[in-house]
């Protein structure tokens, strides 16, 4: 370690939707690394570890030739320009400023734009449209729930942080005991590594997420449910029975739901029925639902995106205004049936997480990309834009997973621009290009 | 023979880790190219930590080692891998009109690779 020694105070990590706000990072500016992050999960260690300053990735490639910014810049604004039905898809990772220049260009070409929210909690936002949610933060979960029911996810592993600063262990205001003050429910389909801090795992047989669900409102409100339910869904009448009273009988509850449900059968069906239970609980006691989200911005695109275009994800802008219908407007179905002619990836990696049909297409098409790190996607790109790294060099906004802005901390410079400064570059280029927007607006002549 | 088998993906802290430091790295690709398997399924097909499997699905297929869990954590029947590039070859684009493909709940074939 060399002398040069910084240390940054109340940094932020943006790895997972928990966003702690309070890592305190040994910066060492020699290494353009950073050694240390006090307070921060396996995750967290992680990110801040292997995101030191890489000064041997080029800062652009265009067909696979190192390429300055700028030239890269000018490939992306023509490709857009030409573009008849372009795809801007990502988001999750980057700051909120950068989210609004990529609207910003969604406008103006006339675009198809969606977020990862799309395969991740999308169904849930789906089902907020339909059902509503019975919300709180995760500052009031922490000092009120003395019941907290985890369902389809394995916080353990993806959101460590979770239970130790928000809800298990944390000692809240009035749970002042932390742990030994709060009941903890784990409902999943196999015993991950969160059943640990459960008193009470139930598993479910795969795919009954919804059949559980809709048995445990019925009993809630008193009604009779066949003792069949365990045939059907692999828990006990017993223990649904056990865990409604249970729902009903707290003073605060809190059911935080993750992508088993939004990923198996039934989708934003099963979030709607998690979400009505919370509702119908609210005739008994104080009940709160929360979708546990990923990635660290991924609820800044959700919010970016809705202030917008009034829609969260899945909103195509080709006539002029914004349209949503997730299954036609959502990239999955509309790269898998072979749709868009050109897209713009900012922080997200389509190339290895879409369904073979999607990547195809994306090789077919002109595809840019912008990422601090070389990506399956920045392999099969025409155009890869290297960006500094959001929370680490650069500033800006982003929001927790209950919906709380938290302004990022910078930790090391960069030599690299971040995405917004790039994204704001390539909309003043192609407004050059295009004169204006391609789509003109609603009521022009 | 090759059974049928329900396979979930999902996140791990190793997954997550090794992420960090790159998708091209060897943690990474171990990682999410190992498939959980119920220990007992694992007996029945004559596998062992760490044998290679066919894992086939309606939308295309992929070899993975295997790796065995207890019947308490991990039921018969079900498979758990890491998200990553594997997992996604044997995922469907259809969403049925929600935007998202079913990856946590994939019926895939499994089959010893000989040799």
């Amino acid at each position: 370690m060399s002398d040069n020694i910084r240390i940054i105070n109340d940094a932020t990590c943006t790895f997972c939707g928990c966003v702690c706000d309070d890592m305190h990072l040994t910066v060492d500016l020699d290494a353009h690394k950073i050694t240390k992050a006090e307070n921060a999960c396996v995750l967290g260690r992680a990110w801040f570890k292997e995101h030191g300053i890489d000064e041997k990735r080029p800062f652009a490639l265009i067909e696979g030739r190192e390429a300055s910014t700028e030239e890269a810049i000018e490939a992306s604004a023509q490709i857009l320009a030409n573009a008849r039905f372009p795809l801007i898809y990502g988001l999750s990772d980057t700051t909120c400023e950068a989210q609004r220049q990529a609207v910003a260009i969604a406008d103006m070409i006339g675009a198809n734009l969606d977020t990862t929210t799309s395969v991740c909690h999308g169904p849930s936002g789906m089902a907020f449209e339909g059902v509503g949610e019975s919300t709180a933060t995760l500052g009031e979960i922490r000092n009120r729930a003395d019941l907290l029911v985890f369902w389809g996810g394995n916080p353990a592993e993806s959101h460590p942080r979770l239970f130790t600063r928000y809800t298990v262990t944390a000692k809240g205001m009035y749970v002042p005991n932390g742990r030994k003050d709060r009941t903890v429910v784990l409902v999943d389909v196999r015993r991950s590594p969160s059943a640990a801090v459960a008193d009470i795992f139930v598993q479910v047989k795969p795919q009954r997420d919804f059949e559980v669900l809709w048995a445990l409102r019925a009993l809630v409100k008193g009604k009779r449910v066949d003792p069949n339910i365990e045939q059907v869904t692999g828990v006990p009448l017993a223990t649904l029975e056990d865990l409604a009273q249970r729902m009903k009988n707290c003073r605060f509850g809190a059911l935080l739901f993750g992508m088993g449900l939004t990923m198996t059968r039934g989708r934003h069906f099963n979030s709607g029925a998690l979400l009505a239970l919370a509702t119908d609980l609210n005739e008994y006691t104080h009940f709160v639902a929360k979708p546990v989200r990923g990635h660290g911005n991924v609820t800044g695109a959700d919010n970016v995106v809705s202030w917008q275009t009034g829609f969260p994800f899945g909103v195509n802008l080709g006539r002029g205004y914004p349209r949503f219908n997730p299954g036609e407007f959502t990239s999955a179905d509309l790269l898998g049936r072979g749709e868009a002619d050109a897209a713009l990836i900012i922080a997200a990696d389509p190339g290895a997480n879409f369904s073979h049909a999607a990547i195809e297409h994306l090789k077919r098409i002109p595809v840019i990309v912008l990422d601090p790190k070389l990506t399956h996607t920045g392999k099969l790109a025409r155009v890869a834009i290297t960006t500094a790294t959001y929370g680490i060099s650069v500033p800006g906004t982003v929001y927790r997973m209950d919906d709380v802005a938290i302004s990022l901390r910078t930790a090391l410079p960069s030599p690299y621009p971040s995405d917004e400064e790039v994204l704001t570059r390539i909309k003043e280029r192609v407004r050059e290009l295009l004169g204006g927007n391609r789509v003109p607006a609603m009521g022009a002549a | 023979m090759p059974e049928t088998m329900t396979l979930i993906g999902g996140r791990s802290s190793r997954q997550g880790t090794s992420l960090c430091a790159g998708k091209f790295e060897a943690e990474y690709i171990e990682v999410s190219s190992t498939v959980e398997m119920n220990a007992e399924d694992m007996a029945r097909l004559g596998l062992k930590d760490g044998d290679p499997v066919r894992l086939r699905s309606a939308s295309g297929e992929v070899s993975v080692r295997c790796k065995g869990r207890t019947t308490k954590d991990l039921p018969p029947g079900l498979l758990f891998i890491a998200y990553g590039p594997l997992s996604s070859r044997l995922m469907a684009s259809d969403t049925a009109g929600s935007g998202m493909p079913i990856s946590k709940h994939i019926e895939v074939t499994v089959e010893p690779v000989s040799g």
